[in-house]
């Protein structure tokens, strides 16, 4: 062992240096073509970045389209979901309290269609999509806080829905923060 | 059929379409034969030059092993001494602090030995200097531990008698230049285009469109989370790993690097199938792994895409799946095949949180990684898989009445018996912690208040999780556990410890001790391999093992939640 050690120590620096510092260094530079130049792709909005186009944040304004519930309340210096179990009564619990306040919130929504992905925190506390579904169920209550007709709102919503890729693989969405900028250019939020 | 479905059938059968040629590729890589990437031999011997090695010297199968353990104990101390002192060394913009020793030791073993274990979270815990020199170099150098000696036991299988099976630095080398560096600079770059971040800049404060104050966390990510996939290391650079939209932004991404996490356990098997010039032997393999892995999937996408049936009477309409813990741009169907080929492969990366899953996801999950063959890890899965085919080969000779012989040497009562330490240490390594660990909660359910973040069969199944995620070096977790104690980080770190270096020790000594017997033509006494039949023996094996050592201690976790949830 003992003569091995010298050659071991020496070939790990000499693959520090390939693994850790080029490699690396060459996707640093790679990253300078790519959107938002490897910083993250940012969303600005008069001038004033107000967020990153693939992170989620929170919506939880009524007159704006809300996002889902986060473990870490969408503060992303951190990430997390809430790790409860299917059949923790707790957190069953705290769903049941989720529906009960969406659904007062939401009167046109019937109680047996609340969108599963509002009532339930995301894998990352992040999620930036809602289902179609998720932003339609929320039309109405955002269109009466808007005074707008709830056609253009429901229009509005069609625009913003990412079909699924190549139209066959994976989930249709909405992204939140891109669909609540542009309600804002149709009807400026009411003052409070 | 719906969208989702399509989605994971396209990304499996691409993903065997990649494999196969890729298998050949490494075939001729490692027996030295020309091939595309013949331009970085002058880097190889410029590494062996600078690292004063001698690649040509043929090593008997003890001098692999003792080549491979110094350089990893060489790992180990430097990756101690950086975590320790993450603090006060450059390259760490959002101040994080050193780590405490125990977290430490937890950490540096954990992306040793290829499990990547994660007690703390990356925003937090961890400085740009330890995410590149620790993390991301241990990712690369693991993965390429792991292939090498898996290739030596494809070179100790040939059908020579001979003491010497090649060189441990030329393979490990090798395994770097010709595969995991150049896959993870494509895949980087992919993950750069699609938005994910490299950057050494901290993080970005920001007020947000309704007026939050948050700040979002950013870093070298994209060369990070490439080898994190391919290398099957599967420890994420942030918190939330894979789930993380930064760290994989798009339905693309995803397949992305679920596909790169997949492709070099299979295309392992399939150059066993090159190397050795044994197409069929290595057929059998992939099915046998294959059956048991969709016997796994299967129920995880039907439990999933059918969502939590206490959710429905409160009032929730689930057309998509279980959504807990899950994204809405992958979808439940592309969370339960993530989630299972991260636990058949021991990647241990996710895309959505596994604790939230429905209790029988949950126990296919673990069952992915109790067998830990079916596929398996960067090299190791085959390693793993060999030991289970020696058991088989014995107990199939003894029950028709012939010398058990594997390719035409025989085994003898030594390698059987390492076989079998090596199968029942990872029972004994899982089961004795979860009692050690559960014994110690029920002792002082206060004091350990902290530990479980679910109550009843969900908390016993979050320790059980622990430790066999720890015992196959797979690193997901049953994510509510508060893991970062004293207790969890010592515990683990020595179950990983042993249950990494013993599952390669044990089949390359095999491999070295068949290697050096003479061989004998395969003639009309020799049980074949290569049969279905086979197969089908190896299986009953596996499944049989598995069961009598697991049966109980699922019946206690995610079965008994299961039936009182459905």
């Amino acid at each position: 062992m003992k003569t091995q050690l010298l050659p071991a120590f020496r070939l790990t620096l000499v693959l520090l240096v390939l693994c850790a510092v080029l490699y690396p260094a060459l996707i640093w530079a790679g990253a300078h073509l790519a959107p938002g130049g490897g910083q993250g792709v940012t969303v600005r909005h008069h001038g004033r970045v107000v967020g990153f186009a693939n992170v989620g944040q929170k919506f939880d304004r009524p007159e704006y389209f809300n996002s889902r519930p986060s473990a870490v309340d969408y503060n992303a210096s951190g990430s997390a979901g809430s790790n409860k179990g299917p059949s923790n009564p707790e957190y069953l619990a705290e769903v049941h309290t989720r529906v009960e306040a969406f659904l007062q919130q939401n009167p046109t929504v019937k109680a047996g269609n609340v969108p599963a992905e509002l009532v339930t925190a995301s894998g990352s506390g992040l999620d930036p999509h809602l289902s179609p579904a998720g932003a339609y169920a929320q039309v109405a209550r955002v269109a009466r806080l808007r005074r707008l007709p709830v056609v253009r709102v429901r229009a509005l919503v069609a625009a913003h829905v990412e079909e699924p890729i190549f139209v066959f693989f994976g989930p249709a969405k909405v992204n939140v923060l891109a669909l609540n900028l542009a309600l804002d250019d149709l009807a400026p939020l009411p003052r409070r | 059929m719906n969208s989702d479905l399509l989605g994971i059938l396209v990304l499996y059968f691409l993903t065997l379409a990649l494999a196969w040629p890729l298998g050949r590729y490494l075939a001729r890589v490692f027996k030295g034969e020309k091939n595309a990437l013949d331009f970085l031999t002058p880097l190889e011997k410029g590494i062996f030059r600078l690292a004063g090695l001698d690649a040509r010297r043929e090593m008997s199968w003890q001098q692999h092993m003792v080549a491979l353990l110094t350089i990893n104990l060489v790992w180990f101390l430097l990756a101690m001494l950086v975590l320790c002192t993450q603090g006060s060394l450059p390259l760490n913009p959002d101040a994080n602090p050193s780590m405490s020793p125990d977290l430490a030791f937890n950490t540096a073993i954990s992306f040793l030995v290829n499990c990547n274990l994660q007690h703390y979270s990356g925003e937090s815990g961890l400085s740009y200097l330890s995410q590149l020199v620790v993390i991301t170099f241990l990712q690369f150098v693991s993965a390429a531990t792991g292939i090498a000696a898996a290739v030596v036991v494809f070179n100790a299988l040939q059908t020579r008698a001979t003491d010497k099976l090649g060189n441990f630095y030329q393979y490990f080398v090798r395994s770097l230049t010709r595969l995991l560096l150049p896959g993870s600079l494509g895949l980087a770059l992919l993950l750069v285009f699609s938005g994910t971040p490299m950057t050494l800049q901290g993080k970005q404060p920001l007020v947000t469109l309704q007026g939050d104050s948050v700040a979002v966390a950013r870093g070298p990510v994209a060369a990070m989370v490439a080898i994190k996939e391919l290398g099957t290391n599967g420890g994420g650079f942030f918190g939330a790993n894979s789930a993380h939209p930064l760290e994989n932004p798009t339905y693309l991404t995803n397949a992305a690097e679920n596909l790169a996490l997949c492709i070099i356990p299979v295309a392992m098997v399939f150059a066993l199938g090159f190397y050795l010039n044994r197409r069929r032997l290595a057929l059998m393999i992939f099915g046998v792994m294959t059956v048991g892995f969709v016997a796994l999937l299967a129920p995880t996408v039907y439990y999933e895409l059918q969502g939590n049936p206490a959710l429905s009477p409160l009032g929730v309409e689930q057309p998509l799946g279980a959504m807990e813990g899950k994204e809405v741009r992958f979808g439940a169907a592309a969370s339960a095949y993530w989630s299972i080929t991260n636990t058949v492969i021991s990647c241990g990366s996710v895309n959505s949180m596994h604790d939230s899953f429905m209790p029988l996801s949950g126990l296919s999950q673990l069952l992915g990684m109790m067998t830990n063959a079916f596929y398996g890890g960067c090299g190791v899965g085959l390693l793993n898989f060999f030991a289970y085919l020696i058991i088989a080969v014995f107990i199939a000779g003894l029950m028709v009445g012939r010398t058990p012989e594997f390719l035409g040497k025989k085994i003898e009562a030594r390698e059987m018996k390492i076989a079998v330490i090596v199968t029942l240490l990872h029972p004994l390594l899982i089961l004795a912690g979860t009692a050690l660990a559960t014994h110690t909660y029920v002792g002082n359910p206060t004091e350990y208040a902290g530990w479980l973040a679910n109550p009843g069969f969900h908390g016993f199944s979050e320790m059980l999780y622990e430790f066999t995620s720890s015992a196959a070096n797979n690193g997901s977790g049953f994510e509510g556990l508060g893991d970062n104690t004293p207790f969890w980080n010592c515990t683990t770190g020595v179950v990983l410890l042993l249950s990494r270096f013993l599952p390669i020790i044990g089949p390359v000594a095999i491999a070295g001790l068949l290697a050096r017997k003479k061989y004998v033509p395969e003639g009309a006494g020799t049980l074949p391999a290569d049969t279905a039949t086979f197969g089908v023996m190896v299986l009953a094996v596996i499944v049989i093992i598995a069961a009598l050592a697991f049966f109980p201690a699922l019946a206690l976790g995610p079965l008994a939640e299961h039936f009182s949830l459905y």
